[in-house]
């Protein structure tokens, strides 16, 4: 495997009882992403993009489930193929934090009140290192300076209610970069810190992957986000992948109608734009898909074949993927070029 | 932190004084007092002014007020009208039987229902969690005399075993002193145990669907530690709060018990004293307990902030 | 705002919720027709310390009173005294928590003074105290239970009062100059429904509790008057000889106040989604 990580036909069930099938609210998955490489995850809240991504660390919990046939593959930093899907709950310890780290949404929650941050830090050491005391205070220290917290030493002694969201996001991010982590997940960074924050947050985290051998997988909302940060782009609807490209295709040659909605509903700043776009309608709930494409109601272009048959996710261009009946050579679902 | 201790003491006096002048005017209107009572049928109006001259009740209500504050002011509960003993030794004595067995089943409660309320809430929605559950549920329905009874019926009928009638302290005879007490404070702190294993169970469950549990997790910690250090500590607050009220009103409030078994504790003192009509007794045990429970609740308060770092009273 | 109709639907489809209202039913029947249901008067005197039988289902007691028909009667007394009791405390408890959440300032002050010193005592050791000075017998005691109810429910009620006198509209109505209490009585009355269903229920079952404990201890109900905490104070000294005079009485208490917490946490559930776990 030269790749970093491989999700083979993921899909992620929700249990709803003994009797009863679970709901799969990700379904038919197939991501790569390779070493270094700045990989973007776009999608409204609901499609599946986060449990996906919580999936890759074995964070899904009761009642979410990985489901069967599922294989997510990784290159651990022994270059050693393990596949987490069926990993022991020791070997996900292993990795948690360690090769594969991950950031929140809401830092103001992420961290627990009851601790400094220092011993916040030294947790992310002293799961994985043998070291002493005073090696883990230096350590922290180092980490801290590095996402530029002031005072860093009277930081390490306070308690999380003492900071500042933006300061809080920047603590996470050295928990999660302190071990040297093959693979970053980044769950929304930035929607719930203030718009300079925000800027701040993603110019340090651009800054940090110089000097780390780190790949980050970037889940967002936000397609400005993508734009900055990353190369690739899969692009999440309905607990499936509509499109996936390089972030140039995306913004320049989109070829899927939902991604484009997507693009027309951000905000310009030259001003030209009249009204801001809106898709209209709402997702539609997981268990409950009509037959044929699921974006088919909310569609501007949908046709007759939209409502009857699912479309595959097909390559229309070299490394360009997309699932619609507009541009696929007339695949249907599952015998489709699965990639 | 001194400060606020010291803050929070002074604002007891107020409460404190409330409840001393309540007692006093209330224990003057129940019905039949102390003379007639203690007379019974031989009581004639000469004799009952004469009890009464004997005691200072014909004085006003007022002085009568002022001269028990006074005393209890000085450290000196008066005597009791029934025995003539001074009150406050006794009453000491007397909340060390009540303390012990208080302490004793607070310790049981929390090995009963804080390891069961983590399982419980860890294991949640299986065969364990609704055992415990339904434990839990007997534990908070079935009344301490309640359970007492059937222990004690069982006990007599299964190993023709009686509980002992003649209270030993425990520096007399610790061996002795323990062998009373286990049984009423096992079976108080059984039923005692229901609701900290219910309030356990759903604090964990709260703290477990927490944002920062994800993070905990997601540095590789194992479920022990995850536990241990992060649910556990975070879970704590309502636990002591709850266990803080429990052990106030038992402190004063194992009357029943103490009955059942005999334990010359204060609870008993005062309902003793409350069927004598001895005022000063009555008037002095529900002060003390009164005081007991609002210092409970000002050592919980102070606890918080020793838990948790958010709370600081400076 | 939930129907009763509705909430006792989905009560129902619980099955905790079920459990709960059968049993409270099957309370409320033995109570109502205890003299259609009884074999014997209540306090009928007769054969001593009869084992059950099939002339005395439950045996007879240390005066030859057959126990089945005490413990059907008892069930009345058990829920009058707590259904008028909890009424006494809800009651009170409304109006005083709706004038110091209204008024605030010194009237505030004043009323949760006067909770603190009744919620400063063990609350047993309060009903001890205030059937003590009432006396002794059904109509005291439920008085005594009542008042030791009192805290608990002005609280919930200050609470809600204080809460919704922040809400917008409120402040709107008010500062056209509509009367606030109206519109208080209206807005609180729904805020607080449910919790204070959830408390009544749960403050029955406490007052069940106390009623059997005060009378154990021989402060409540008196005999001959049937009530199951006084059956079992009568009973402890002979009931290695006669177990089943203690016995029914007990099973009858811990069922019905468990019958209650049953209830009273379905009931939460139902109304109060948020507290589920």
């Amino acid at each position: 495997m030269t790749n970093l990580l491989e999700m083979k036909d993921l899909s992620i069930d929700l249990y709803r009882g003994k009797k009863i099938p679970p709901v799969k609210l990700v379904e038919g998955v197939n991501l790569s992403i390779r070493k270094k490489q700045n990989f973007g995850v776009v999608g409204e809240s609901g499609c599946g993009k986060s449990i996906t991504c919580s999936s890759i660390m074995g964070l899904l919990s009761f009642p979410l489930s990985v489901g069967k046939g599922s294989s997510i593959r990784f290159l651990d930093s022994e270059d050693q193929e393990v596949e987490i899907a069926g990993l022991s709950p020791a070997g996900l310890r292993r990795l948690r934090g360690k090769e594969i780290s991950m950031i929140f949404q809401e830092p103001m929650t992420a961290l627990d009140p009851m601790y400094t941050i220092e011993s916040q830090i030294a947790e992310a050491l002293s799961f994985h290192t043998r070291m002493t005391k005073a090696e883990i205070h230096d350590a922290a220290l180092e980490m801290l300076r590095k996402v530029k917290i002031p005072r860093p030493d009277q930081i390490l002694q306070d308690y999380p209610h003492h900071l500042s969201g933006g300061m809080l996001q920047r603590v996470m991010i050295a928990i999660a970069l302190i071990n040297n982590p093959r693979l970053l997940i980044a769950d929304e960074p930035t929607t719930a810190l203030d718009v300079t924050i925000q800027a701040q947050i993603l110019d340090l985290m651009n800054e940090l992957r110089e000097s780390y051998d780190t790949s980050v997988i970037m889940i967002t909302h936000d397609l400005g986000v993508i734009a900055e940060t990353c190369e690739e782009v899969a692009v999440f609807y309905a607990g499936q992948v509509v499109e996936q490209a390089s972030v140039e295709a995306i913004f320049h040659e989109t070829a899927h109608p939902y991604s484009a909605g997507l693009l027309r509903s951000v905000t310009s700043l030259d001003g030209a734009q009249k009204e801001l776009y809106t898709i209209r309608g709402a997702v539609p709930t997981a268990g409950n898909f009509a037959p044929g494409c699921r974006f088919a109601d909310r569609c501007d272009r949908c046709m007759d074949v939209c409502r009857e048959r699912a479309p595959a996710l097909c390559e229309i261009a070299p490394g360009h993927l997309c699932r619609c009946w507009l541009h696929a050579g007339g695949e249907d679902e599952g015998k489709g070029v699965a990639v | 932190m001194r400060n606020y201790i010291v803050r929070r003491l002074l604002q007891l006096l107020p409460v404190l004084l409330g409840i001393s002048i309540v007692i006093f005017a209330v224990l003057r209107l129940i019905p039949g007092g102390f003379a007639s009572g203690m007379l019974g049928i031989d009581a004639t109006p000469e004799l009952i002014a004469q009890v009464e001259a004997r005691y200072g009740l014909d004085q006003p209500a007022v002085t009568q007020y002022l001269r028990w504050m006074s005393g209890v002011l000085h450290g000196d509960f008066g005597q009791s009208f029934r025995s003539g003993a001074a009150i406050l030794p006794e009453m000491m004595t007397r909340f060390g039987v009540t303390a012990e067995l208080t302490i004793l089943a607070a310790v049981i409660s929390w090995c009963i229902a804080l390891p069961l309320g983590i399982l419980a809430a860890v294991k949640r929605n299986t065969m364990a969690d609704r055992v415990v559950r339904v434990a839990a549920l007997l534990g908070v329905s079935v009344p301490g005399f309640a359970l007492s009874i059937l222990v004690i019926l069982f006990l007599s009928l299964a190993f023709n075993y009686y509980p002992p009638l003649d209270y030993v302290g425990f520096f007399t005879d610790p061996g002795k002193n323990l062998e009373i007490m286990a049984l009423p404070a096992l079976i108080l702190g059984a039923s005692m145990s229901g609701s900290v294993m219910r309030m356990t169970r759903s604090s964990v469950l709260e703290i477990f669907r927490q944002d920062f549990i994800k993070t905990v997790r997601a540095k590789g910690a194992s479920e022990w530690v995850t536990i241990v250090r992060h649910v556990l500590r975070n879970a704590l607050i309502p636990i002591v709060t709850l266990v803080g009220m429990q052990i106030g009103s038992l402190l004063g409030g194992a009357v029943v018990i103490e009955q059942i078994f005999s334990l010359p504790g204060l609870g008993l003192m005062t309902l003793t004293g409350i069927n004598n009509r001895d005022y000063p007794v009555v008037q002095g045990c529900v002060l003390f307990i009164a005081f007991i429970y609002v210092l409970v609740n000002l050592v919980v308060d102070i606890l918080y902030a020793y838990i948790d770092p958010r709370i600081s009273y400076d | 705002m939930r129907s009763f109709v509705e909430t006792i639907r989905s009560l129902w489809k619980d099955p905790m919720g079920k459990i709960g209202i059968i049993g409270i039913l099957l309370l409320i029947f033995m109570a109502l027709f205890a003299g259609q249901l009884a074999p014997y008067p209540y306090d009928a005197i007769g054969m001593k310390f009869q084992a059950p039988s099939g002339e005395h289902l439950f045996g007879t007691d240390k005066f030859g009173r057959d126990v089945f028909s005490r413990v059907l009667y008892g069930a009345g007394v058990s829920l009058e005294v707590g259904i008028i009791a909890v009424g006494i405390g809800a009651g009170f408890g409304y109006l005083l928590g709706l004038a110091a959440g209204y008024f605030e300032g010194w009237t505030d002050r004043v009323i949760m003074c006067l909770m603190d010193i009744l919620f400063a005592f063990p609350s047993i050791l309060l009903a001890i105290f205030i059937s003590a000075v009432l006396g002794k017998g059904i109509g005291p005691t439920m008085v005594a239970i009542g008042i030791v109810n009192i805290p608990v429910f002005c609280r919930t009620v200050r609470a809600a009062v204080i809460s919704a006198k922040g809400l917008e509209y409120v402040k709107n109505a008010q500062s056209v100059g509509v009367k606030t209490w109206p519109i208080l009585i209206r807005h609180i009355s729904p805020n607080v429904v449910a919790p204070f269903t959830v408390q009544a229920t749960l403050a029955l079952s406490g007052a069940i509790l106390t009623e059997a404990t005060l009378s154990f201890l021989g402060m409540g109900i008196q005999p001959p008057d049937p009530s199951w905490g006084s059956m079992l104070a009568e009973a402890r000294a002979n009931m290695v000889r006669s177990p089943w005079t203690a016995l029914f009485p007990l099973l009858f208490i811990v069922v019905t106040i468990l019958v209650f917490n049953i209830l009273g946490d379905a009931l939460r559930d139902v109304l109060d989604p948020k507290l589920k776990v």
